[in-house]
């Protein structure tokens, strides 16, 4: 329970963002509201709007990230705040500074908000436990726990698609065990009432009793496939080949890789997804990854959007707490 | 509370006559009307269908551009601004309901520039009313009011229109 409500203030509202778990239905659909509201800021000849003007946001990174980066960095160039992009691979960390060390180091820049990636789970919760009550954090991926605004991107993405989730039938594909961004998936789809939540993958690359998310398990890909709307396919992460989780890249694509073929089993308008970034030939065929069911790209351009979205919001609830200490 | 104390239709009427006698002063042919959410666009919509102007109506919500994000935070339910056309060097009308603090219309001016650079920008209003905190001015108005700081007018609608006091 203390890990959800970190992330609201007395009234609900959405201070920090750590994880789509434990969030209401409401909020979820908040998010989506706003982030419709923002996409029409990025068709305009001055693509920023003044909210956050006057206010810093820190991208604090301890993993590399290209897409996720830049994304959040342009989310809050376009609200019109000061963005710092702090790369702790080559800052003080190496020099062996404590994450709290560098924490009270940047508030004392008074920083309004924090946007942290980790390698650690819970890293993102740690940091909003320590800051001061003015500051906010946004989880930009921790460990193997959560990526909750890749999450909100990908079901913008589905609901511009298909716009009523309680009919959807929607199969996650690949290595659940190593994917923050299939746990934050599958805690937001089964709270915004999706009719089925699906998992499909070798059981090496499955958490323990993932059943209990809510979620039904599948080994065959062209079973798990039968029928449905959407098609969530996730990084094979090359790294753990090497920890004999899986016997061959080949073998795998083989199995579990998306092709035309396997394809056909779900319905004739399914859409295909990927959080990126794609290996090719592994996790999915490249005329797929292309064709015209992938909305691969799509993605990549909601993700300001919504990040704007859930920045503006984290931002905008800073406004009771002025008024609590006046 | 009271909702009759005014003709809402001979407002309508007087300010488009007003309107109309603006334009044709100003020398603005073709004019791009754009209605401030949600009371200026009915407004607006009215004033289109009297006037049969045929190019479509632009929405304007000011909800990112409003200067008290910093004591209310977001709004709750902001439907996004639509302006389905080319503002560049256009003469824009802009529309609102009720004109008091200038606040809105500062707001909406900021927003409409990051679309483009407009030729002009004219203001038409139903009700002026007392109360402007930075020195903007309507060019047309329906019907002009000395309110106190405590007392407000709202207009309702879209069908039918009506003013509503508190």
């Amino acid at each position: 329970m203390t890990l959800n409500n970190i992330q609201l203030d007395n009234n609900g509202r959405l201070k920090h963002f750590l994880t789509t778990e434990g969030l209401s239905k409401n909020l979820l659909l908040d998010i989506l509201n706003h982030a419709e509201s923002f996409v029409s800021v990025g068709n305009r000849a001055v693509k920023k709007v003044p909210l956050l003007r006057g206010t810093t946001i820190v991208n604090l990174f301890f993993e590399p990230s290209t897409r996720t980066r830049t994304t959040f960095e342009l989310a809050a160039k376009r609200l019109s705040a000061d963005v710092l992009n702090i790369n702790i691979a080559q800052s003080s960390a190496s020099k062996g500074e404590s994450l709290q060390d560098t924490l009270q180091t940047l508030e004392a820049m008074h920083c309004d908000m924090f946007v942290v990636r980790h390698g650690s789970s819970g890293a993102a919760h740690f940091i909003a436990k320590n800051v001061s009550p003015g500051t906010r954090i946004i989880n930009a991926g921790d460990g193997n726990h959560a990526h909750p605004t890749q999450a909100m991107i990908d079901m913008f993405t589905i609901r511009r698609h298909k716009p009523d989730f309680s009919s959807l039938k929607i199969a996650i594909v690949g290595d659940i065990l190593h994917s923050r961004v299939a746990r934050s998936e599958i805690h937001a789809l089964t709270t915004l009432g999706v009719n089925e939540v699906r998992v499909i993958a070798p059981r090496t690359l499955l958490p323990a009793q993932v059943e209990t998310l809510g979620v039904h398990v599948f080994h065959d890909l062209g079973k798990g496939l039968e029928d449905v709307d959407v098609i969530i396919m996730l990084r094979l992460q090359r790294e753990r080949m090497r920890s004999a989780l899986l016997p061959s890249e080949l073998e795998y694509f083989y199995s579990y890789g998306l092709t035309e073929e396997k394809l056909r089993f779900a319905k004739d308008d399914a859409i295909v997804m990927h959080p990126g970034p794609i290996n090719r030939g592994v996790e999915i065929d490249t005329q797929i990854a292309d064709g015209k069911r992938s909305v691969i790209l799509q993605q990549v351009s909601h993700g300001i959007a919504i990040r704007m979205a859930v920045m503006a919001m984290c931002m905008g609830s800073l406004a009771e707490l002025s008024e609590e200490q006046s | 509370m009271s909702t009759e104390k005014h003709n809402i239709d001979q407002i309508l009427v007087d300010m488009q006559d007003r309107l109309c006698a603006f334009l044709d002063e100003s020398d603005i042919t073709e004019p791009l009307l754009i209605g401030i959410h949600t009371g200026g666009l009915w407004v607006a919509e009215h004033i289109r269908q009297t006037l049969g102007i045929n190019s479509p109506l632009g929405e304007l919500n000011i909800a990112f551009y409003r200067d008290d994000f910093s004591r209310i935070g977001i709004h709750p339910h902001v439907t996004p601004s639509s302006l389905p056309f080319d503002i560049e060097d256009r003469h824009i009308l802009l529309i609102d309901d009720v004109l008091h603090t200038g606040r809105t219309i500062r707001a909406a001016m900021n927003e409409i520039f990051d679309y483009g650079r407009p030729a002009s920008i004219s203001l038409a209003v139903l009700i002026d009313r007392s109360g402007r905190e930075l020195p903007i001015h309507a060019n047309v108005i329906g019907k002009r009011l000395e309110l106190k700081a405590t007392e407000h007018v709202k207009l309702l609608g879209p069908e039918p229109l009506a003013l509503e006091f508190k």
